[in-house]
């Protein structure tokens, strides 16, 4: 019979070169010792150095006229756009440590869709008249709240079963969003034009007019979001070991990833009603992140994520409204910019 | 000790844990063994509730498995499975340092920090413990998780082929910090062993599996036979006694 025990095994070698290697160029670990708490903490400094800038400029540049109504007309601008950088980079980044991929993001699984979807539907069941008589910050509420329950089954039935295939979940993403983008769309040819032109209004991913009546409500709900996250703060590393390392270690998984999804359904709901729809531009976000502090600690992760956020929505939106003098540009550019992230993380993860 | 009452598996019509009923004493080293798809993995991951169970019920020093509350657990009985394919980015020691984790929430005391360098001293790891995870070897990433195992500290230590990817260097070496824990520390550990002679040389007690049930168990010296072996693997198996020790030899 054939054992596998009996052949040398590959590793075996490999693993004594890499071995020998260690011991004999001590000096390489020891200058990664050195240097590695560093480097989280140089690339959070930078980035908080440009967020800044970004911040600065986008309140100051091209201003004319009267200061206070100048600051005042920018600022609120500036609070949603932060507001949707910070809603994006956390969900995202959250959402990849409990589904345990690098690839996949809300998004991606057609969560801004379905947002998208509820909000159809309302004007849909409901004629134009909700939308426009029904506060719209209750609204707002009540749309979290389906998007919440609604995403919370599918998040449950995909991810708190026995591991499934990343691929599977791709498709299965990617055929949820046409769904509920179809849908979406069968409602809206199927509305009067007027109350199509209405809620056509609210579905544009625009950064350059965000919506304004929501900026209270979304301040106050990604706060609530951030007390409830920093609670569970510390399950986020354990979580990001996998489903099995987890549990082993005493998290409760089921309920711990369960208030995550809750958590990014919510997330994503502020920034898509915010600013509408946006793809990629969370994947981006996340996977410059980890990029660029090296190691997968949430505590420098998730601010990086934030800051990088900040800078690509403030400062890309200055540098476009203020330099370029384009308007809608920036979701077009971040677009691209994530779905090439998109592909590049695919062919990678295929060619291994 | 381990007591699973009827414990059932299956993967749509196909059963992988039977019935299966079984009492695994308190300390010393157990294994299990048996062919490929016999459901030791799988009895396993149900023992450590990694894994539901269809049927039946597993205690652990008299916790319910699958009642008792997770961190509870997890400072009672540890596992480690075969497949540690990680995303996560990590040095040697931030992953050893997560095995403390069940007792105090990710803020490490002193008494934590002598748990990580022990078990990286243990491990042999002193030299690799500030790499990242993903710039090890097979066999040193093996002994890495294996260390965040023994940081944890737990009376029950449950091992899914641990020697997976090792030397014989470092595998004997890990069967004989196995057998240490268990006299010294007075660990129970379990492990899912395809080398029979490492099971035969190490262990105090063998569980053999074949088709999801439990198909022989006793003390090593009754199951390293060669009727006994050649019954579950379905091939000539002789032993012979070499050095004291009783040595199964399969490879012609």
């Amino acid at each position: 019979m054939h054992d596998l025990r009996s052949r040398p095994h590959p590793e075996l070698v490999e693993g004594r070169g890499r071995n020998t290697k260690a011991a004999t160029g001590s000096t390489s670990w020891i200058d990664k010792l050195t240097m590695r708490p560093s480097r989280p903490l140089i690339v959070l400094a930078a980035l908080t150095l440009l967020a800044l800038l970004s911040i600065a400029l986008f309140m100051t540049l091209g201003a004319k006229g009267n200061w206070s109504f100048v600051l005042g007309f920018r600022g609120k601008k500036l609070l949603s756009l932060v507001l949707v950088a910070y809603a994006v980079a956390v969900s995202t980044v959250l959402f990849q440590t409990v589904t345990n991929n690098r690839i996949l993001t809300p998004s991606i699984m057609g969560f801004d869709a379905l947002y998208m979807l509820i909000k159809t539907s309302t004007v849909f069941f409901l004629g134009v008249g909700a939308l426009t008589s029904i506060d719209s910050q209750l609204q707002f509420v009540v749309e979290v709240l389906a998007m919440v329950t609604f995403s919370g089954l599918l998040f449950r039935w995909l991810f708190l079963g026995e591991e499934r295939s990343l691929h599977l979940l791709v498709l299965v993403g990617i055929i949820f969003g046409i769904l509920f983008r179809s849908m979406s769309a069968l409602m809206q040819r199927m509305l009067d034009p007027g109350a199509f032109n209405v809620l056509q209004d609210t579905m544009f991913a625009s950064f350059a007019t965000t919506d304004p009546t929501l900026l209270g409500i979304s301040t106050v709900i990604v706060l609530a979001v951030s007390v409830v996250g920093w609670r569970l703060m510390h399950s986020f590393d354990v979580l990001s070991l996998g489903r099995a390392h987890a549990i082993n270690l005493g998290v409760d998984y089921k309920r711990t990833v369960a208030i995550i999804l809750v958590l990014v359904a919510i997330l994503v709901s502020v920034s898509t009603a915010l600013v509408g729809p946006v793809t990629f531009f969370g994947l981006l976000i996340a996977t410059l992140a980890h990029g660029l502090i090296g190691q997968s600690k949430h505590r420098y992760v998730l601010p990086a994520a934030v800051l990088l956020a900040i800078v690509a929505l403030v400062g890309g939106q200055t540098l476009l409204e203020r330099v370029f003098a384009f308007d809608t540009a920036l979701s077009i550019i971040i677009e691209f910019l994530g779905g090439a992230v998109f592909i590049f993380l695919v062919l990678r993860r295929s060619a291994r | 000790m381990i007591v699973a009452s009827n414990v059932s598996k299956s993967y749509g019509a196909a059963c992988v844990v039977d019935g299966v009923s079984l009492q695994l004493p308190k300390g010393g080293i157990t294994s299990i063994i048996g062919p490929n798809g016999a459901g030791k993995s799988t009895l396993l991951s149900m023992v450590s509730r990694l894994m539901a169970m269809d049927a039946g019920t597993v205690t652990v020093g008299g916790l319910d498995v699958s009642k008792a509350a997770s961190d509870e657990l997890a400072r009672r009985l540890s596992i480690l499975r075969q497949d540690n394919h990680m995303t996560a980015r990590l040095t040697v020691r931030d992953l050893v340092s997560f095995g403390r984790y069940p007792y105090t929430k990710g803020r490490l005391t002193l008494d934590d920090k002598e748990h990580i360098e022990r078990a990286i001293r243990y491990l042999d790891l002193a030299a690799l413990s500030e790499r990242f995870l993903d710039e090890l070897s097979g066999g040193q990433r093996q002994r890495a998780f294996v260390a965040m195992v023994l940081a944890q500290d737990t009376d029950y230590v449950l091992l899914d082929e641990p020697l997976n990817s090792l030397d014989m260097k470092h595998a004997s070496a890990m069967m004989k910090l196995m057998k240490r824990a268990a006299t010294e520390l007075g660990k129970t550990v379990v492990l899912v062993l395809h080398d029979i002679n490492f099971a035969g040389w190490y262990s105090d007690y063998i569980v053999a599996m074949k088709d999801g049930r439990v198909a022989a168990q006793g003390p090593a010296a009754e199951m390293i036979q060669p009727q006994v072996l050649s019954e579950i693997y379905e091939m000539e198996i002789a032993v012979h006694e070499l050095a004291g020790q009783r040595i199964s030899v399969y490879y012609g």
